[in-house]
């Protein structure tokens, strides 16, 4: 009984400190709420006309909603790309920053069903894709397994991390034969959700562009890459702005595990590339929309270049110990190979892959003014959910807001 | 309430239809936009899983909605697949000249939106240099006079397979295949994910990007549930073989109205039939035959 209290206490706390905030803080929520405004604004046209006001159509099926999906999808999964050295090797400088890995899956992972929900054409039906009220067409359709591994990896890290901060602010240590499970499950639960979404596309025979073996390999070499680049980042804004101390130790490993993994990244696309243009078969169509464009259509090709070369760029930046260690070009290194995934794994992927279409079709697909705004906004509520948890967050690994000190604090605080 | 319910933009988020008191009523409302569905659509279960009782209702109730809708009587047939039948279809490519009068009857008898239209069957024009090669396709032929020089013509619609891709990855059950071989979607379960269309391997299933519109003096009332009543936004929909004829033993649309007769429809499992004649006494090909779709559609050259 005194725990559940002391829980809903934890849960007022935690609003309390979110309520209160510098102006920089209340400004910045202020703009995240004016694009997701802007979002809804866009969406409730798309309720009320149809999926007609985006730029989709029969032959491009699938767009930059589907695109934005897939890439979140990674960084949701990358979470495990801090995990996975700090449990497994025991690698202390990084154990600290997991649970900032686990708050930006949960915000990745609230994208990612944000950007499912504005795809289908009926969300007043989305129960009958929920498990036991629906009817899933499981284990058959991998969109059901999607759901599924989705579902469970938000739940995961959303116990995980309410765990760890309830036991930060209740001043305990958390029980590390609760913890430790959880956590090593998370591993094969990241990997699964790039692994399952990947197979979305790999099983259909009817699109070559992703009936390709290597399709979910490089979707988790790429997100190996893009997770890890938003969190150094990250990592140096926490830093500055609240007193939590990061090594720049951590910061460099993490940048020497990317080196690796931008070098696999690229390796694996080579390989695909490779096969499909030296045996030149008719498959060969949907790369060259995608690299030199097809019948005088190029809408992707300065994309799809610009996506190589700032991949190219960035794995030379972080491969070279000099560039890696120098913050101005590690952080132009990271800012590039998000770039480049983004482009990647978002248009790069689904567009080539329905253009030309079943029937040799071309369609030139660009998103419309009400994808991009609908984009925007679902971005926006993924920030929004991310700044909050680590407002409330930070304070309480850093033990200043604690059941004990904060609500004297707080009680204190005449605002 | 005789108000027509399609939905205009101008007419706002008035409450005009019973609801759920519930949260739940809400959401989907919501959800729609407008909130345009009851809440016996809103709670329809799939097809498969409806009792005899709950079938009737919802006829009864589609039929009064499209009623409302159209101001006229839309009779909504469930005919279930006859015994002893699977239907197959050949297309004879050496007589088809490429006159869509296929594709226009079957919009007119499908009931598909005409604003924007809906095709259920495209026409590819090839090379005959080229052969059946779909990158040199050209779907959008618009010469004087065909056939034209050096071109032959290939219709493609839904290829009714034995192994279709499209029902595999349904996430909701929303599509299978029939006893007769029909492949049908439940236009009121399909969630509109529109994985089934990067599925097919054929161009085959269609969506409804925008409200379908169809004039009321354009409805077909003789519709059947898995086939041409009139269907609501947001949801997928492909060539049936006509389910609402070839079920009562009338020959799809498409093979009616063809002026070439390079159209055969038969069952089948019926020894005397006419597609029977042709798999017999032609040499047929399936399309895409590497992706062991199996096809119940066949192409052949008849001279
Ligand atoms: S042709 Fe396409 S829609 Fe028709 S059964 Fe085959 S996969 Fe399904
Ligand atoms: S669009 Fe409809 S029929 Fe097609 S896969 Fe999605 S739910 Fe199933």
């Amino acid at each position: 009984m005194t725990s559940l209290r002391t829980f809903g206490q934890f849960i007022t706390d935690t609003f309390r400190i979110l309520a209160t905030g510098s102006r920089y803080y209340y400004a910045w929520i202020g703009f995240l709420l004016l694009l997701i405004a802007i979002g809804g604004g866009a969406y409730l046209r798309q309720l009320n006309d149809g999926l007609i006001v985006t730029q989709m159509r029969d032959q491009v099926s699938w767009g930059f909603y589907i695109g934005n999906f897939t890439f979140l999808v990674g960084v949701a999964a990358a979470a495990i790309m801090l995990v996975i050295p700090a449990y497994i090797y025991d690698w202390e400088p990084i154990k600290e920053i997991t649970i900032l890995g686990e708050m930006l899956a949960i915000a990745a992972l609230v994208m990612c069903l944000g950007f499912v929900m504005v795809d289908i054409g009926r969300p007043d039906r989305f129960w009958h894709i929920m498990p036991l009220v629906g009817r899933l067409n499981w284990p058959q359709s991998m969109l059901a397994w999607d759901v599924i591994v989705l579902n469970l990896y938000l739940l995961l890290n959303w116990f995980v991390v309410t765990y760890l901060l309830f036991c930060a602010y209740t001043e305990r240590h958390y029980v590390k034969k609760l913890v430790l499970p959880l956590v090593l499950l998370s591993i094969p639960m990241a990997v699964s959700i790039h692994t399952v979404t990947a197979y979305l596309y790999n099983g259909l025979a009817a699109r070559p562009f992703w009936n390709s073996a290597i399709l979910a390999p490089r979707f988790l070499a790429s997100a190996f890459c893009s997770g890890p680049a938003i969190l150094l980042i990250l990592l140096q804004v926490l830093r500055r702005t609240t007193k939590l101390s990061i090594k720049d130790e951590a910061i460099f490993k993490i940048a020497e595990l990317m080196a690796y993994t931008m070098g696999f990244n690229l390796f694996l696309t080579a390989a695909e590339a490779f096969k499909e243009l030296y045996s030149g078969t008719e498959h060969m169509v949907y790369f060259q929309y995608l690299l030199f464009g097809l019948k005088g259509h190029t809408t992707l090709v300065p994309f799809a270049w610009a996506s190589i070369l700032c991949g190219l760029a960035a794995f030379i930046l972080f491969l070279v110990p000099k560039t890696r260690t120098n913050w101005v070009t590690l952080n132009l290194g990271c800012v590039l190979i998000y770039a480049s995934v983004y482009i990647e794994k978002g248009m790069g992927l689904i567009i080539p892959g329905l253009t030309p279409d079943v029937l040799g079709d071309i369609y030139v697909y660009k998103p419309s003014y009400t994808e991009i705004a609908v984009a925007a906004g679902i971005f926006a509520i993924g920030f929004l959910v991310f700044t909050l948890m680590l407002k409330a967050a930070v304070p309480m690994m850093l033990g200043e807001f604690t059941l004990t000190r904060g609500r004297r604090a707080a009680e204190a605080d005449p605002t | 309430m005789t108000e027509p319910r399609l939905n205009h933009p101008d007419q706002g988020c008035g409450g005009r239809r019973e609801f759920l008191g519930t949260a739940v009523a809400a959401v989907a409302a919501a959800l729609t936009g407008c909130g345009k569905i009851s809440h016996e659509e809103f709670l329809q279960h799939n097809f498969k899983e409806l009792s005899k009782d709950e079938v009737l209702s919802v006829i009864a109730r589609l039929e009064k909605e499209y009623k409302e809708k159209f101001g006229k009587e839309v009779k909504v047939a469930t005919t279930p697949p006859l015994p002893g039948v699977i239907f197959g279809y050949a297309l004879d490519l050496s007589r088809c000249v490429g006159c869509r009068r296929c594709v226009h009857a079957c919009v007119k008898e499908n009931n598909q939106s005409r604003e924007p239209e809906v095709q259920w069957i495209r026409v590819l024009e090839l090379e005959k240099e080229e052969g059946v090669n779909l990158q040199h396709a050209d779907q959008y032929y618009n010469p004087e006079e065909v056939p034209r020089e050096g071109h032959f013509y290939m219709p493609v619609q839904c290829q009714q397979c034995k192994k279709p891709p499209c029902v595999k990855v349904c996430p909701v059950g929303a599509t299978w295949r029939e006893k007769d071989g029909i492949t049908v979607v439940d236009y009121n379960w399909c969630i509109g994910c529109r994985y089934c269309m990067a599925a097919c391997p054929y161009g085959a299933r269609h969506f409804n990007w925008g409200e379908p519109h169809l004039p009321s003096a354009d409805v077909n009332p003789d519709t059947h549930y898995f086939g041409n009543r009139p269907r609501p936004k947001g949801v997928v929909e492909k060539c049936t073989f006509c389910i609402q004829r070839t079920r009562k033993g009338l020959y799809p649309a498409c093979v009616e109205v063809c002026p070439t007769g390079s159209r055969k429809f038969g069952n089948l499992l019926d020894k005397d039939s006419e597609i029977r004649y042709v798999l017999e006494n032609k040499r047929v090909f399936k399309l895409k035959e590497d992706l062991n779709t199996q096809p119940n559609f066949f192409y052949f050259y008849g001279v």
